[in-house]
């Protein structure tokens, strides 16, 4: 039987192009559309998306399909909401694809119940074996890795980032059928008025980073002479963040304390707490420091491909399988080093540019 | 504005995080090993909404703001954890006695958690707002909350958030999560609204032994009445569980001096 599937997505903030992981998405929906000989439609949402639809326009499909307009802008559940259900109605798909954004994320669940089908969110992979589909994804917060089918269509799957090669083709003319949709004034009441960052002295959260740095509970602990060096904790892991370009992580224990109005690193909020409770982060490389690396810390790295530790304990769960390289050694040393051999190094290669 | 709220809190019990987790197979599909005997928390997620529902309505004008937890689970696993929570703050338990497995349905999940908000006698419409954790630690789907929603006709939906604030109009100033460590601001004219916490900013409440028995007065009937539901597989079928295989080999460096840890690692960083 063919089947349809839809790429759905919606443009990025720059309103030119569409987020880096729905190119990954696409190529998952490029790949299952040829397994299973099923037809593609692709439906945007945004302000205006012509210049998004020409970055996907030789991805093959039969159709691109658009809700557009100002009142499209923003991401808002009931606009949102609405754009993705006339969209999924028009492209008359079995199989839903989109990219794990926080702004899909928000609203595919109900448009799933819309359209009388099903959703499963942070999905690592989709398959077609003997035609039948198959998703996988994780349960328990990264602990139990499950493979399911769904009986109910349509089925509207989002998937994460980092597990599909990214759909890369040449800019074209895209002929974009505008999907007409009109808001209820009930779905115009909230007003999207801005982004802020957190109350940080830097951005210490870097989603596209090499390197996730995460701190635990350690660094706010007495030290070797049995007083605490906060604001040297401070400053060498500013230091470091900044010599690196490394994204910031913490556990839990190190992000709770700024709510039990314990001495902390000013710059930790929640939004860095990666773990059982945080978030569960995706980058190539991660460095430990002053964290025990138990289980619910750990979870928070299953997609971390290479790991290294830092701690003071070696039979912490670092040593147990958990990383490829631990150090047993005082972080606050370490760290204080490795910031002056990278500092040496820009200075190495900011001279060699200068050079005539 | 305002007469106060009425928040519904949904919010479930999931393993203690340092459990370990082991999967076994069932006629029903996947379990976890032990599942009953594994000690239980609520959801953290869940439990920041909490916190936060009743400093809301402790703060709300006139204050006959109430607030009600409707928990989905196995009633014995609900009256342990109702012994910790009961005792941080006030609020009016409404139990259905049912599976709170990472494995079941989020949309049976929330058919059953709309349909209870539905009963619950005298929530006024005009006045609700419903909060859960934006995810769970079992099922982790970020799906749940936004099915009830739009079973209850919510359309005001918010996710990932870190903080609601009463603007003196009485609307609310909504921060949610976003990619790349930041929040999106949004402002909402009032009730119905529906909000899936992320972390929020309140602290752990301490206990109050005062408010747990309070609280008990009304827990212990609730569990007793709270009826045994079986949740519906819906079409879900599991083919797999099983936990990670990958067990890293550690090299393990001690005595090395800082100096050469550090080039080890600045080596690795520029890899």
């Amino acid at each position: 039987m063919s089947q349809s599937i839809l790429f759905l997505a919606h443009v990025s903030e720059a309103g030119n192009t569409l987020p880096k992981v729905s190119y990954e998405v696409l190529g998952a929906a490029v790949k299952l559309t040829k397994q299973l000989g099923a037809r593609l439609t692709i439906g945007l949402i945004g302000a205006d998306v012509a210049a998004a639809a020409e970055t996907v326009a030789a991805a093959g499909a039969e159709r691109i399909l658009a809700v557009a307009g100002p009142e499209f802008a923003s991401a808002r559940y009931p606009s949102d909401a609405a754009a993705a259900e006339a969209l999924c109605r028009a492209a008359g798909a079995e199989l839903i694809l989109a990219p794990a954004t926080s702004r899909l994320m928000r609203v595919l669940a109900g448009v799933a119940h819309r359209l009388n089908g099903c959703v499963d969110t942070h999905v690592t992979s989709l398959e077609s074996v003997n035609g039948e589909l198959r998703a996988t994804r994780w349960h328990y917060r990264q602990r139990i890795e499950a493979v399911i089918r769904r009986d109910a269509r349509p089925w509207i799957v989002l998937l994460e980032s980092g597990c599909e090669a990214a759909w890369a083709g040449a800019s074209g003319v895209a002929k974009v059928e505008q999907i007409p949709v009109t808001l209820p004034q009930a779905a115009t009441r909230t007003v999207v008025s801005g982004v802020r960052a957190p109350k940080s002295d830097a951005q210490t959260i870097r989603p596209d980073a090499n390197l996730l740095f995460v701190a635990g509970a350690g660094w706010t602990k007495k030290q070797a002479d049995g007083k605490t060096h906060i604001d040297q904790a401070e400053t060498l892991i500013l230091e470091f963040l900044r010599a690196s370009g490394a994204s910031l992580g913490g556990s839990k224990s190190l992000v709770d304390q700024t709510g039990e109005s314990q001495a902390v690193l000013g710059f930790m909020t929640h939004l860095n707490q990666v773990g059982q409770t945080g978030s569960t982060p995706r980058h190539p490389k991660g460095l430990s420091a002053c964290c025990h690396g138990e289980e619910p810390h750990v979870v928070g790295w299953r997609f971390i491909n290479e790991r290294r530790a830092v701690n003071l304990d070696p039979n912490c769960g670092w040593a147990r399988g958990k990383a490829d390289v631990l150090y047993v050694a005082d972080a606050f040393e370490v760290l204080a080093k490795l910031n002056a051999i990278l500092a040496q190094r820009s200075r190495t290669s900011a001279d060699a540019v200068l050079q005539p | 504005m305002t007469n106060g709220y009425h928040i519904v809190v949904c919010g479930s019990v999931v393993p203690d995080p340092l459990q370990t987790l082991e999967p076994v197979q069932t006629p029903t599909g996947p379990a976890l090993k032990n599942e009953m005997m594994l000690p239980a928390v609520l959801d953290p997620w869940a439990a920041h909404a909490l916190y936060e529902a009743a400093n809301l309505a402790s703060k709300a004008a006139g204050s006959n703001s109430k607030v009600w937890l409707v928990s989905v689970g196995p009633k014995a696993k609900l009256q342990q954890v109702m012994m910790t929570i009961a005792q941080r703050v006030s609020f009016e338990l409404v139990a259905v006695d049912a599976s709170a497995s990472g494995f079941a349905d989020a949309h049976a999940t929330a058919a059953l958690l709309a349909e209870t908000i539905q009963a619950i006698p005298g929530l006024d419409r005009s006045r609700l707002l419903v909060f859960g954790g934006w995810e769970s630690a079992s099922r982790g789907a970020g799906a749940t909350m936004q099915l009830v929603g739009e079973r209850l006709e919510i359309l005001d939906q918010f996710q990932g958030v870190d903080q609601l604030s009463v603007q003196a109009d009485g609307s609310f100033e909504v921060l949610e999560r976003i990619e790349g460590g930041r929040h999106q601001v949004s402002v909402c004219p009032g009730p119905p609204a529906l909000f899936g916490w992320a972390t929020g900013n309140l602290p752990e409440p301490r206990n109050n032994p005062q408010v747990g028995m309070a609280n008990m007065r009304t827990v212990m009937p609730a569990l007793q009445r709270a009826k045994s539901v079986p949740l519906p597989a819906g079409g879900l079928h599991f083919l797999s569980a099983s936990p990670p295989k990958q067990q890293r080999q550690t090299r393990v460096v001690k005595d090395l001096p800082a100096e050469q840890i550090a080039r080890e690692i600045a080596e690795w960083i520029s890899k």
